[in-house]
Order: C-alpha cells, then structure tokens, then sequence
C-alpha cells in the first residue's frame, strides 16, 4: 500500500508517550523501514508527545492530536495540541533550550525530531497551541 | 530496573524503554539509593534497553551533576545501536565515560 493515512486523539499524559510511537512504528511498517529508521521515528513522535504533555498542556488535562499519513515512500506525521503555545519558536528550536531545567529536561527535543526526520515544521501561537509536522522518507521500502 | 550496590558503587541495570514517564521513575529509585549510602560511583548498564529519547539524556545529566557535586562518577556501560545515537547526539559523551563489557543485563521477568 502506497498510500495511507490514520487521525487519532488521546489524552496528555506520559503513558500515552509510549502507545503515540506504537501507533507510528505500527502505521510505518508498510514501508519496511530498517530498524534504525523506525527507531528515529519513534524518537521524534516520542519527543513530540512529552513536549505537547509536559509544555503545550504543562501536564494539565487536554487532548493530543495525531495524524499521520504515508505518500509513496514518505511517512509524515502531524501532533498537535491546543495548549498554552510557544512565544518564541526560533528560541524554542535551539539546542539546548528548556523552560523548566529543574525538571531535569534536556532542552534537545527539537534537536532529536530535526535530526531523526528530514524535515521539522513548528507553528504555535501562544494561548492556541502548537503543531510540529515531520517528515521521513524511507530508503528502501520496495 | 535492576540495583546492585557493592561497596560505593551503583549499579543500574535498565531494561525499558526511557522516555519522559520511566525517566522520573528511574530517577527517584536511583536519587533515593545515593541519599542512603556513600555511594562515589554511578553505573548505567544501558545493554536492555532498546528505546531511549530525550528524557533519558535529562536522567542521565541530573544524575551526573549529583554525583559531580559530592565528587564521584558516573559511567555509562553497554549502550544499545539506538541509546548511543542519542547519546552521541547529545554530546554528554564527552563528560560521561561509556564503557562495554561482557555482562550482560540480567533483568528479572515481571
């Protein structure tokens, strides 16, 4: 099947971390990815998921918003919350950068989702939320 | 997870995945330990585990700055293809010793 899509919703929370990359690894095996590929994908579902749990709601109640779709030999993924939102997206993408360092958070999220996909967008507006959409393409998926 | 202390060494062994809800459990456990004992140094035996994302590596430096304060040391021993990618990512591997050795992790079976 070349051509496929899902949408879900789930509740944010840190368990749901876990069933969000299941989800994704599940819907992309259709392509064959090597193991590397789909652990880089489930990194960065994974790295989208706590942001969205831990910034875009700040671990209150809310709902997360997962699509994903696969176009010939592309997987892309879209997670989205409707949470507190980013001021500053250029500082936010920096290596590095956290807002809560005593909660020991590394600041690499959006280094991690750059670097396991080809292609991160984030859009956010503060007080609406936030959408990242990635981008992967599998090598060899004949 | 598996803890082993010998003298003023703590060992542990991770068998899960590490991500943003393991992680503060990992942490607890582990901070809860080095608040009872002398312990000087730290072993992480990453051989069980097959996913770690960026929480992990928050985990990982909290604990290195604990133990850097009271001047002891942390290792990370056997990681994973997928762990040292993220580590190498990260860079704390430059300040983290990684190690390989032949044991291998014996996780109990819940």
């Amino acid at each position: 099947m070349k051509n496929n899509y899902i949408y879900t919703q789930f509740k944010a929370c840190a368990e749901n971390e876990k069933l969000a990359r299941q989800i994704i690894a599940h819907f992309v095996s259709d392509l064959n990815p090597t193991l590397d590929e789909l652990c880089d994908i489930k990194t960065a579902v994974s790295e989208a998921v706590t942001n969205a749990v831990i910034h875009g709601y700040k671990n209150k109640a809310g709902i997360i918003f997962m699509s994903a779709e696969i176009c010939k030999n592309e997987i892309i993924v879209e997670i989205s919350d409707k949470g507190y939102g980013i001021s500053d997206v250029e500082a936010a993408r920096q290596p590095l950068f956290t807002t809560q360092p005593e909660m020991e958070r590394s600041g690499m999220g959006f280094t991690v989702m750059e670097t396991f996909m080809d292609d991160l967008q984030v859009y956010s507006k503060p007080d609406c939320g936030t959408k990242i959409i990635m981008r992967k393409k599998i090598a060899n998926n004949d | 997870m598996n803890i082993l202390v010998t003298n003023n060494t703590l060992t542990v062994k991770l068998c899960e995945d590490i991500d943003h809800k393991n992680a503060l459990d990992i942490r607890k456990q582990i901070d809860s330990e080095i608040g009872k004992r002398p312990i000087k140094t730290l072993i992480f035996d990453f051989s069980g585990v097959e996913f770690m994302d960026s929480a992990g590596i928050g985990m990982i430096l909290g604990r290195y700055k604990l133990l850097n304060a009271i001047g002891g040391m942390v290792y990370i021993n056997n990681p994973t293809k997928a762990v040292l990618k993220i580590i190498e990512i990260s860079g704390i591997n430059k300040i983290i010793p990684i190690m390989y050795n032949n044991e291998s992790c014996t996780c109990e079976v819940k």
